[in-house]
């Protein structure tokens, strides 16, 4: 029964590392571009959550409220002010733009709050459980937040093979410039998908920061997990950042079971493994 | 037709290199022990973005996880001097082949992700070894060792000769990696390298084995690299797997200065190092701030100056430091060799 709780613990936190993965693989999926900020973004979605809850006095999940479009608003203003113009044919524009603004966010955040851990409170709910099956408890938080997980990319999903910008980004994604000739306006494109993926980063980076300690140093590793998570699930696939995600957090959890300074490791020793046996992840959409 | 290297301003780029390689190596001679530290980081640096330059510049494979090899080279010095008694420079040199050796599982495995997934990847490595670091106890764990006192003075007794060692070691290390990625550019490998910079697709159809030769350069980087790094903490004589492992330190001040001096260009590192360090003589005291400036920096020069400063000279001027480019010469021109 021990492993079976750790077991469904690595599937809980799963839940946030698929969200983590998400916007990295909407944004690579329309534009192929890889963001190396997109850790420190959500520890800034983390650190605009904590400005809310404190100036307004709101219950962090609340403040998604206002912590979503702040969020969706800053990353069409990022894409369109600064990283259209470092698409092209060269790939390293794009990746030492989103390796300097990683460098900028994280020592921005460093002068802003200083060095001091943080986190946000989320009241009574923080400790609350629920009895899953006999002799299984789950606490009622990470419960919300791997529903809210499924949902999130439920709901891209959705957008992408339901909707008018859906398809837009599909367009794009297949064919730049024929989508151009269709009279997409990629630029404003590009804009809206990496305004979708701050949203999702915005609610994967509360939840981060109700659960645990953060400071603006901790961005980096969010990547990597978010990284693991789409090479493991596969690229391009959506439901395929959720299996593994919940495969890196369960990795994790027995790592951490067997030995705390293995928690990290087990994960990444998983996603190496699984890039050796199967490079092209579990379940692929889209050649890199 | 015959092929030559040398322009009229890489002749007097070379001399101009050997006269300041010359004055350099009196260093010890004219500078004081500040000096000499300074100069010997400057050293370090150049090295490290040299190598960054070969491997992002020219062979396309942006790392972001140099650290690993830095780190790796560190703590093969540790471990060599402190559980086998090597001397620290023997150590030094056989911290090259042993990263080389590590580079290539490696390399097998993170090649199968491309471009930016790439960087990502050697990331995830550079973790994987800092991680494995820290579960070292006999070097300390997580909290890292000093290199012991008997180690130190088996180097030189006197502790104004350790520097004056280390600095020429530094000197001596960097100056050769740097002519080994000249050979190396000058050699068929390095026209395969410079025509992988210009255009991958048009060189592979060129017959040339693109995966190959990127192969050989990422563990040649690792060679050089792992060298550069156990001569970084022999200098600083403590090692933890957060120092050793810096993604700021080894890689985020390395791609900085590449970027600003020219990428994809040999002299490029060696003008980005030195407007690094008087950035940082002259901003250190602003912290993060300006941490802040040199991402803003780095993201400005990216954009609107792709090729860095030393592109912008070649642009204007047509310079270059270094006999590299390859001119054919016409059999008719008076000036014309066999």
């Amino acid at each position: 029964m021990q492993w079976f709780n750790v077991i469904l613990q690595g599937v809980l936190i799963g839940g946030l590392y698929a969200m983590f993965a998400a916007g990295l693989s909407l944004i690579f999926g329309v534009m192929r571009l890889v963001n190396i900020a997109h850790g420190d973004l959500i520890v800034l979605a983390a650190y605009v959550s904590l400005l809310v809850t404190q100036g307004l006095g709101v219950n962090p999940l609340t403040s998604l409220l206002l912590v979503v479009p702040v969020m969706a608003v800053i990353g069409y203003a990022l894409q369109r002010g600064l990283l259209n113009r470092s698409l092209g044919d060269d790939l390293l524009p794009p990746l030492l733009v989103t390796f300097g603004l990683s460098i900028i966010i994280q020592n921005g955040l460093l002068e802003l709050f200083t060095a001091d851990s943080r986190k946000l409170q989320a009241g009574a709910i923080e400790i609350q459980t629920f009895q899953l099956a006999q002799g299984v408890w789950v606490g009622i938080l990470p419960f919300i937040q791997f529903i809210v997980a499924v949902l999130a990319i439920a709901a891209l999903q959705m957008l992408f093979y339901r909707t008018a910008l859906g398809r837009a980004f599909r367009a794009t994604s297949d064919d730049q410039a024929v989508a151009q000739l269709m009279g997409l306006d990629t630029r404003h494109v590009f804009a809206m998908a990496m305004a979708l993926s701050l949203a999702v980063i915005a609610i994967a980076g509360v939840f981060l920061a109700v659960r645990a300690n953060f400071d603006p140093a901790i961005g980096p590793a969010r990547l990597i997990f978010g990284f693991e998570a789409v090479i493991i699930g596969g690229l391009g696939s959506m439901w395929g950042t959720l299996a593994g995600g919940i495969i890196l957090g369960v990795s994790q959890a027995i790592g951490a079971q067997i030995d705390p300074g293995w928690q990290l490791l087990a994960g990444h020793i998983v996603f190496l493994a699984i890039l050796a046996v199967r490079p092209q992840g579990l379940f692929p959409k889209v050649s890199g | 037709m015959t092929v030559e290297h040398a322009t009229r301003s890489s002749r007097i780029g070379v001399a101009l290199i050997a006269v300041t390689l010359v004055i350099l190596a009196f260093a010890p001679y004219w500078g004081d022990r500040q000096t000499l530290r300074l100069l010997a980081e400057i050293y370090t640096f150049v090295a490290l973005a040299s190598l960054w330059n070969l491997l992002a510049g020219y062979a396309g494979l942006v790392s972001v996880g140099q650290q690993a090899f830095v780190g790796l080279g560190g703590y093969l010095l540790f471990a060599l001097a402190i559980l086998v008694d090597v001397h620290p420079v023997a150590a030094i040199l056989i911290a090259g082949p042993i990263g080389a050796l590590v580079a290539i599982p490696v390399a097998a495995l993170i090649f199968r992700l491309r471009g930016a997934y790439f960087a990502i990847g050697t990331w995830v490595v550079a973790e994987v070894f800092r991680l494995l670091a820290s579960q070292i106890s006999v070097l300390g764990g997580g909290s890292g060792i000093s290199l012991p006192v008997a180690v130190v003075i088996a180097m030189a007794p006197s502790r104004q000769m350790r520097e004056f060692e280390t600095y020429w070691l530094a000197l001596a290390l960097t100056g050769i990696i740097l002519g080994a990625i000249v050979a190396l550019l000058r050699s068929r490998h390095g026209l395969a390298l410079t025509a992988i910079r210009d255009n991958e697709l048009a060189a592979q159809s060129n017959g040339i084995d693109v995966w190959r030769i990127k192969f050989i350069v990422y563990v040649l980087t690792a060679f050089g690299t792992a060298m550069i790094g156990a001569l970084i903490f022999l200098q600083k004589l403590r090692i933890s797997p957060d120092t050793a492992f810096n993604v700021n330190d080894w890689t985020a001040f390395v791609i900085f200065i590449t970027v600003i001096g020219g990428i994809g260009r040999i002299e490029g590192p060696i003008i980005g190092t030195v407007i690094f360090f008087l950035l940082r003589q002259a901003l250190a005291d602003l912290g993060s701030l300006y941490l802040l400036m040199m991402g803003a920096v780095a993201i400005v020069v990216m954009l609107w100056a792709p090729k860095g400063i030393w592109g912008l000279i070649v642009e204007r001027l047509g310079w270059q430091a270094l006999p590299l480019q390859r001119r054919l010469i016409p059999e008719k021109e008076p000036r014309g060799k066999s």
